[in-house]
């Protein structure tokens, strides 16, 4: 699968797509394949607030239970509510119909410390040669 | 659990071939071994409803002999090996004078005088050890773990593929029985056992031709629906067909009753290690039982998650997981034994919020015999 060149990118494999000062997060196919057949998901309702680099959601699959890392502080507009009841989509299309969170960007800057698409397909080409 | 460092993960025969089946590999007691090939849901669907191939050659054997093998047994171990025949298998441990399991294991019986052990591939050093070390009867015992593969084909096909692989039709053995056999042109052992819950072999042979076999069984099976599983769908099957896992339900500090192993403690035939305790307990109860639940709120149960019943946390869990062909989330809990009756609301502590789930009867899933 494609990572999108518009998105940008986290360590701990979370993508955000930023348009104007509202930001998309979902978890790339990495992640997914990483995780294997996704049943569970959990995510914050709009209203809440996110900080950078902790903990937001979980997304479980049949073996593991995995955090999912914020990779901006924002507050939450929505939430992807119909992974409650489809999860798998997360292995299907973990780029776009599986977006987690939408929120509202408290710092734009942030963004500037993530990974660009190029660096991130650096990145996980090293992770798979561990 | 990581491995630690500097210390080689050991391999078995057919790892190259795993990898090149693109499989997940993780570190699983010392091993490196297969999770996953397509995804553990599919690959415990295929078991349920068609068969499934696992390499299971991490697990160890032990051989016991000598004109003292049968006494040695019968000390170490808390089921009765002396009603055991010839080419027949028994579900049994091996145990601590505190009525806690070693490990458990399935003995085979190839003579009177001649046992076969087959143990979890994480305990096998320790199991040797702890054999060595209460063997005051002199049993000849050898770990003969390097000299095996072991395939498991599991699955209500199982036997149809094992036909085609086989100048003999196998279908005719029993049950927890096995018998030396050649399945694709390689003499071995093969026992009508599994982990699973359902119907299937398990095939014991030299590991030079393991590529050949699996490669062979894989090809045999593929009209059948036969797929690679993995250790993911292993434990999802073992969970739903509620069998024990070491490390998890058992361990040094759970006695077998406590674990619901009460059927394979034969107290009355003569002393073996840990009979006192165990004996003490079936007269005056047990600390605690092993109880299985499913959710009844949104929620999936993991290992370690606090168990409570009327606002206290009374137990914990053991194994939890979503069951793909239960399509529950389910578990397995100890729970004070009062406590345990079927129906019984209880909670499972999840991440600090607790979710509702019932007690309900054991086993998950058992499968409707032909």
């Amino acid at each position: 699968m494609a990572y999108p060149q518009e998105f940008l990118y986290t360590k701990d494999h979370e993508w955000i797509r930023v348009d104007e000062s509202i930001g998309t997060i979902g978890i790339t196919d990495y992640a997914q394949k990483e995780l294997g057949d996704i049943v569970f998901v959990e995510l914050p309702k709009p209203g809440e607030h996110l900080t950078v680099g902790e903990a937001f959601g979980t997304v479980e699959s049949v073996k593991a239970v995995s955090e999912i890392y914020s990779p901006v502080s924002g507050e939450v507009t929505a939430a992807n509510t119909q992974l409650q009841n489809t999860p798998e989509l997360l292995n299907t299309d973990p780029h776009g119909e599986a977006w987690l969170v939408r929120v509202q960007l408290t710092d734009r800057r942030e963004t500037e410390k993530l990974m660009t698409f190029d660096e991130y397909e650096a990145y996980i080409k090293q992770a798979k040669a561990h | 659990m990581s491995a630690q460092a500097g210390v080689e993960l050991k391999r078995t025969a057919l790892n190259a071939v795993h990898k090149a089946a693109g499989a997940k590999m993780v570190e699983f007691g010392g091993w490196e071994m297969p999770v996953e090939y397509a995804g553990i849901t599919q690959e415990h669907l295929a078991v349920r409803t068609a068969a499934g191939l696992f390499d299971v050659s991490h697990m160890g054997e032990i051989e016991v002999s000598g004109s003292h093998a049968l006494q040695f047994l019968q000390h170490i171990t808390c089921n009765d090996a002396s009603r055991l025949k010839d080419s027949q298998a028994q579900y049994s441990a091996l145990m601590y004078p505190q009525g806690s399991a070693v490990d458990d294991c399935v003995v085979h019986r190839l003579a009177p005088d001649h046992y076969f052990i087959c143990v979890n591939a994480a305990n096998t050093d320790k199991d040797f050890d702890w054999m060595v070390r209460n063997n005051p009867f002199g049993a000849d015992l050898h770990n003969v773990s390097g000299d095996y593969s072991q395939l498991a084909i599991q699955g209500p096909r199982a036997a149809e593929i094992v036909a085609r692989v086989t100048s003999h039709n196998h279908s005719d053995l029993k049950y927890y029985w096995f018998r030396r056999a050649r399945c694709c042109d390689v003499d071995g052992m093969l026992a009508r056992t599994g982990y699973t819950g359902e119907d299937g072999f398990e095939f014991y042979f030299p590991p030079p031709e393991s590529e050949r076999v699996w490669n062979e069984l894989l090809e045999a099976g593929k009209d059948h629906g036969l797929v690679p599983v993995g250790l993911g769908a292993r434990n999802t099957l073992r969970l739903e067909a509620a069998y024990a896992l070491y490390g998890h339900e058992l361990d040094d500090e759970t006695t077998l009753l406590e674990a619901n192993l009460g059927w394979i403690v034969k107290l009355d035939k003569g002393d073996f290690l840990g009979r006192d305790v165990l004996a003490k307990q079936h007269q005056q109860g047990t600390r605690k039982k092993l109880a299985g639940f499913e959710m009844t709120e949104r929620g999936i149960a993991r290992d370690g998650y606090p168990a409570w019943i009327g606002g206290q946390a009374v137990g914990k869990v053991t194994s939890g997981s979503p069951a793909p062909f239960l399509k529950k989330n389910i578990g397995l809990a100890y729970l004070p034994p009062e406590q345990v009756e079927v129906g019984r609301e209880i909670q499972i502590e999840i991440r600090g919020n607790l979710a509702a789930a019932r007690i309900v009867p054991l086993p998950f899933y058992k499968r409707k015999k032909a």
